[in-house]
């Protein structure tokens, strides 16, 4: 390698981290907004005009606070413990396609080296709680282990059952099958033949695996822990988790490493599912930014909406609902790839998962809860019933 | 260039195995493992199998050495005072001396040895893993599946009615 290949890399490499940066600065602020109007506040409005400049305050104040160093903390662990974090989450984005030519460096594996990098993380957060030499923080170490541990599984299922209908495991090219015939053929020409045995299939995946989209968005929320799924850093709970004893730089660290891994799934669940920087009129690079920013939105609604799961509800969800559900997933992604069916059926038989697990669900939870809401008379609709 | 990659590589992984070996603390031990996991990775890298090499830090990284740590916290670090002083080291060594000739042996009468290295295609590799070779996986997978019964004895409660 060349003196000059080196420095172009490494401005490459500069120009996407500070992309990121303004990403994340973006998604605080979206996150901020949403989460205000959706409880019937304003969100930030004094800084800068709509409350713009909020996040750029929020990273100046978070630099110029004291960065404290517990006494009793293995000070080895505790300053490598947010590298570990942040390196993978960076490292994920070298590899995912903004346009057909604009990625940093395309790999034949793209999609199972994200995956990989995305569960790196877990060991930062780990040591980062055991490092600081806290209970609470130990405790956060504890819960953060086994939740991503157990929602890897569904996650790299869901993956793999995309990689099987694809037939590859390269981004440009799943994204490619979910084009139009013309517009993919170029792309699928052009890629590495020896990892891929393309499947065209015309439509985005959304429409032909939904099964498959509600599994990777859980296990994927799951997996960068936002909420319902936050409770490796419950604040009510446990005050924090790994990050308890972390202050200024080295917290805020974290907390970029979160918002790159929650932009990283939005992108993917749009390359994977919305067929990638395909659209109409406008350029490519803006349909990624697009659909990206629409599973960011759904991610914050997410938040906004739904509590947090304890964490006996947390671990029965991902082993009894999210692991038998990607293994159906895997299974129909091979019966419809072996025998060569027709996409509909695809689309027939996730549809028919999803409706059994809705079921499942009301079952179990919504159909007891109406039955007392009636018996102590109460109306779904909230008012009481007036006898 | 390779066999200076290798050479570096090599060092990493020594490093790291006598690192496990010597550390007195717990963690650090599975720290150092995992410095020498991701040089095994490397060394996959070095001989084409890209795939061999991210299978390799998936599952040793993402998994393993998490599990480790998981259990590592979960006993109080007063139970193990004195890493050092374990009584079946001598064995230990037996072991690994013996596994060392094996694998010395297994490369000497190896017939063909090149230095040609060749990648594999994903579905040639997909192929032959699941019908050549399809039931050294599945004793594989019932392996996996027998520990985690075992873990599950073992965790168990005895319930005395």
């Amino acid at each position: 390698m060349k003196g000059l290949d080196i420095l172009i890399l490494t401005a490459t490499l500069f120009s996407v981290f500070t992309a990121l940066s303004l990403a994340v600065l973006s998604l605080i602020w979206i996150e901020r907004k949403l989460l205000g109007r959706l409880q019937r506040r304003l969100g930030p409005t004094r800084t800068g005009p709509f409350g713009l400049l909020q996040p750029v305050a929020d990273g100046i104040k978070l630099i110029v606070k004291e960065d404290l160093v517990p006494s009793w903390a293995d000070k080895v662990i505790f300053w490598t413990a947010p590298l570990l974090v942040i390196v993978p989450s960076f490292m994920i984005w070298v590899t995912i396609p903004i346009s057909r030519n604009l990625v940093v460096e395309n790999l034949d594996l793209g999609l199972f080296v994200i995956v990989a990098l995305l569960v790196l993380s877990i060991l930062g957060l780990v040591l980062a709680g055991w490092g600081s030499a806290n209970k609470y923080g130990a405790l956060g170490s504890l819960r953060a282990a086994a939740q991503l541990v157990s929602y890897e599984v569904p996650l790299v299922l869901v993956v793999i059952s995309v990689a099987v209908i694809a037939g590859s495991m390269d981004l440009r090219v799943i994204s490619a099958i979910q084009m139009p015939l013309d517009t993919a053929q170029p792309i699928l020409n052009e890629a590495h033949s020896n990892f891929s045995n393309f499947n065209h299939v015309g439509l985005p995946l959304i429409f032909i695996f939904p099964l498959g989209l509600f599994i990777f968005l859980l296990a994927g929320l799951a997996e960068v822990g936002r909420t319902p799924f936050d409770i490796y850093f419950a604040e009510s709970e446990i005050v924090g988790g790994p990050f308890v004893e972390y202050s200024g730089a080295h917290w805020s660290v974290f907390f970029l490493a979160e918002y790159m891994n929650t932009f990283a799934v939005a992108a993917l669940a749009g390359l994977l599912f919305l067929g990638g920087w395909y659209g109409p009129i406008l350029p490519e690079w803006a349909w990624f930014l697009i659909k990206t920013y629409f599973f960011v939105v759904i991610i914050f609604w997410i938040r906004g909406t739904f509590p947090r799961l304890r964490i006996d509800q947390l671990m029965a969800f991902g082993w009894k609902v999210l692991m038998p559900l990607s293994l159906m997933a895997v299974i129909m992604a091979a019966i419809y790839r072996f025998y060569g069916w027709p996409a509909w059926t695809l689309t027939l038989m996730s549809l028919s998962g999803l409706i059994m697990v809705g079921f499942a669900f009301y079952l179990r939870y919504t159909r007891p809860v109406l039955r007392l809401a009636k018996k102590y008379g109460h109306r779904p609709g909230g008012k009481r019933n007036v006898r | 260039m390779a066999w200076l990659v290798f050479v570096v590589l090599s060092g990493i992984i020594v490093g790291g195995g006598l690192g496990v070996v010597t550390t007195r603390n717990v963690v650090y031990a599975a720290l150092f493992l995992l410095v020498s996991l991701i040089g095994v990775a490397g060394f996959y890298v070095l001989l084409l199998s890209e795939f061999l090499a991210v299978v390799q830090i998936f599952i040793y990284v993402g998994a393993i050495v998490i599990v480790l740590l998981f259990g590592i916290m979960l006993t109080r670090s007063d139970e193990y005072p004195r890493i050092a002083d374990n009584e079946q080291w001598p064995a230990a060594v037996l072991m690994g001396l013996g596994f060392f000739t094996l694998l010395g042996l297994a490369l000497l009468t190896y017939p063909n040895l090149s230095d040609e290295r060749n990648e594999i295609a994903l579905p040639t590799l997909g192929n032959s893993l699941f019908t050549d070779w399809a039931l050294p996986f599945e004793i594989a997978s019932l392996l996996l599946l027998i520990a985690l019964v075992g873990a599950v004895v073992l965790a168990r409660e005895d319930k005395k009615p």
